[in-house]
């Protein structure tokens, strides 16, 4: 079989106090892609990502190369959505980098040379390394970004997570996760990213999950950015106009 | 002034309860010191203050049966931190409402309790605001010993009760047993209580929690300095508000408090880069940036 190449997702429902939030979602991905999960907004793709994280009470089943999430929890890097963060919390930019190392030191051990070494390499590949003494408040959304991706960097996850990654960031901040995140897939690292608006889908990523609660379609972004499935999931509150070969889509 | 500090100076040196009342003073400005800086990021002062009156039931009934009263108020806590939970998971109350509950609950209960005993020696007032001049030796190394196992602990999982409070999506990504880790906090927040009970009472312990760590949370922009800072802030308090209660004759748990209210406060409108005077002079330096 060739499940030790891709991500597989069965027939996967989340419910609360007996709402669907997620229903029979079922998709295949391999190894090394960009997926973009797109939907609108309460289309259940957070509730997508934590099923799959088996962070949430879920139906159905998840292998992650044939195995399920909690052998390979190591391997998972999750970036969150900026909101969810305190910002005035008392860490500074290598504190938050170094916690990519955490699950990587046994408890009897201090953070060695190494962890902090390999934290400063992250930390330079997404162009912080100035800011590495400052709070994380006192940074821009994009540059705190770039720290929470510098984390997941250290970390020397096979796969990604990120919420929402592209929201309230400036253009630099944007250009170079991007660049990142191509260079990780070349890797064969795999990297899922919730994505809200649906400009730039093309740019980004080389596979899509369009949900709207239950699955509209996955695959190949070409196959599945197409007006009529666009139109599916987000009914009526995004107009699709076709112009040529370019697809201008205007969202809520 | 010099005097006064001389006179306590001389006290402690001849008089050994005020040096076991001392001791446990610092150790207990440690301890709530450390844990405080936790319960303030986690969002969790109320909880703080829910545990720490929750533990008067345990406490009287410890004494009716003649046990320990450490176990009962371990008991009670860890208890009341449960069904806190349990209520705000099972019904639509929030989990504020759901503190408020139970926590006036538990200390309605201790109250009635101590009043049917009336005529014993459990001393209310005592339990409540707590006495330090009245701590024994066997008291001491009691506190001791509850301030070394908090200690350990937080060292042991300092990594992760430092994920777990900053990002706790993250944490349970990775494999963080995050529920575990919360009840954990909720006995060592226990421990703590029980240990600062007769130094400055079930009333007063949240402000030892509480006020050192926010004060420490002005001063620094780093968790461990935090930690060091609040645990030093703690003991200079308890320091201090023994002096003015033994050279004043007032209550020492309370004078402790007022001493780490006071610092609070120089932190408050002084720090350098939180402080509120030092925010307003930079003011109208950005007005004249912006346009």
């Amino acid at each position: 079989m060739a499940d030790e190449r891709s991500i597989k997702v069965d027939r996967l429902s989340v419910h609360y106090h007996g709402q669907t939030a997620i229903r029979d979602i079922t998709f295949t991905v391999s190894k090394g892609m960009i997926v973009g999960v797109i939907g609108p907004n309460g289309a259940g793709k957070s509730t997508l990502m934590k099923a799959m994280l088996g962070l949430e009470k879920s139906k159905g089943e998840v292998l992650f190369f044939g195995k399920k999430i909690n052998a390979i929890r190591k391997q998972v890097a999750y970036v969150p959505q900026r909101n969810s963060i305190d910002w005035d919390f008392p860490v500074r930019v290598e504190d938050v980098v170094l916690m990519g190392r955490f699950m990587h030191i046994p408890w009897y051990k201090k953070t060695s040379r190494e962890d902090r070494s390999r934290a400063r390499e992250a930390l330079e590949k997404v162009g912080m390394q100035e800011y590495s003494n400052r709070q994380i408040g006192e940074l821009s959304g994009g540059q705190q970004q770039r720290v929470f991706i510098a984390r997941a960097l250290a970390q020397d996850a096979d796969l990604f997570f990120l919420d929402e990654p592209f929201v309230g960031i400036d253009v630099e901040s944007e250009k170079i996760i991007v660049e990142l995140l191509h260079q990780l897939s070349k890797e064969e690292k795999t990297i899922f990213i919730i994505h809200h608006d649906l400009s730039k889908v093309e740019k980004y990523f080389d596979e899509l999950v369009l949900l709207n609660q239950t699955l509209i379609h996955a695959g190949n972004v070409k196959e599945v950015y197409k007006p009529d499935f666009l139109k599916e999931a987000y009914r009526g509150s995004a107009a699709v106009i076709n112009e040529g070969n370019e697809m201008v889509v205007v969202g809520p | 002034m010099i005097e006064n500090i001389n006179s306590f100076i001389f006290q402690l040196l001849n008089y050994p309860y005020l040096q076991n009342a001392l001791f446990a003073a610092v150790l207990v400005g440690i301890i709530c010191g450390v844990i405080g800086c936790f319960i303030i990021l986690r969002g969790m002062a109320l909880m703080g203050d829910a545990i720490s009156h929750a533990v008067l039931p345990g406490v009287v009934i410890a004494y009716m049966l003649g046990a320990s009263f450490f176990v009962g108020a371990v008991i009670t806590g860890v208890l009341t931190a449960l069904a806190i939970g349990f209520i705000s998971q099972n019904s639509r109350i929030k989990e504020d409402s759901a503190i408020g509950i139970m926590f006036t609950a538990m200390f309605a209960a201790g109250v009635v309790l101590i009043t049917a005993l009336q005529g014993t020696s459990v001393d209310l007032w005592h339990i409540l605001f707590g006495n330090v001049l009245a701590v024994s030796r066997t008291d001491l190394y009691f506190t001791l010993g509850i301030g070394i196992f908090v200690l350990g602990t937080i060292v042991i999982f300092y990594r992760p009760l430092l994920l777990s409070t900053f990002d706790e999506t993250m944490a349970k990504a990775t494999g963080l047993p995050v529920k575990w880790i919360h009840y954990m906090l909720m006995l060592l927040l226990s421990f703590v209580t029980v240990a600062s009970l007769q130094t400055v009472g079930i009333i007063l312990v949240v402000a030892m929690l509480i006020t050192p760590g926010a004060t420490a949370y002005l001063l620094t922009e780093r968790f461990s300095v935090m930690l060091f800072l609040s645990a030093f802030f703690g003991v200079v308090s308890a320091v201090t508000g023994l002096f003015f209660s033994v050279i004043y004759d007032v209550s020492s748990g309370a004078s402790i408090v007022l001493v780490a209210s006071v610092l609070f406060a120089i932190a408050f409108f002084f720090a350098p880069k939180q402080g509120l005077v030092f925010k307003m002079l930079k003011k109208p330096k950005n007005e004249t940036v912006a346009p």
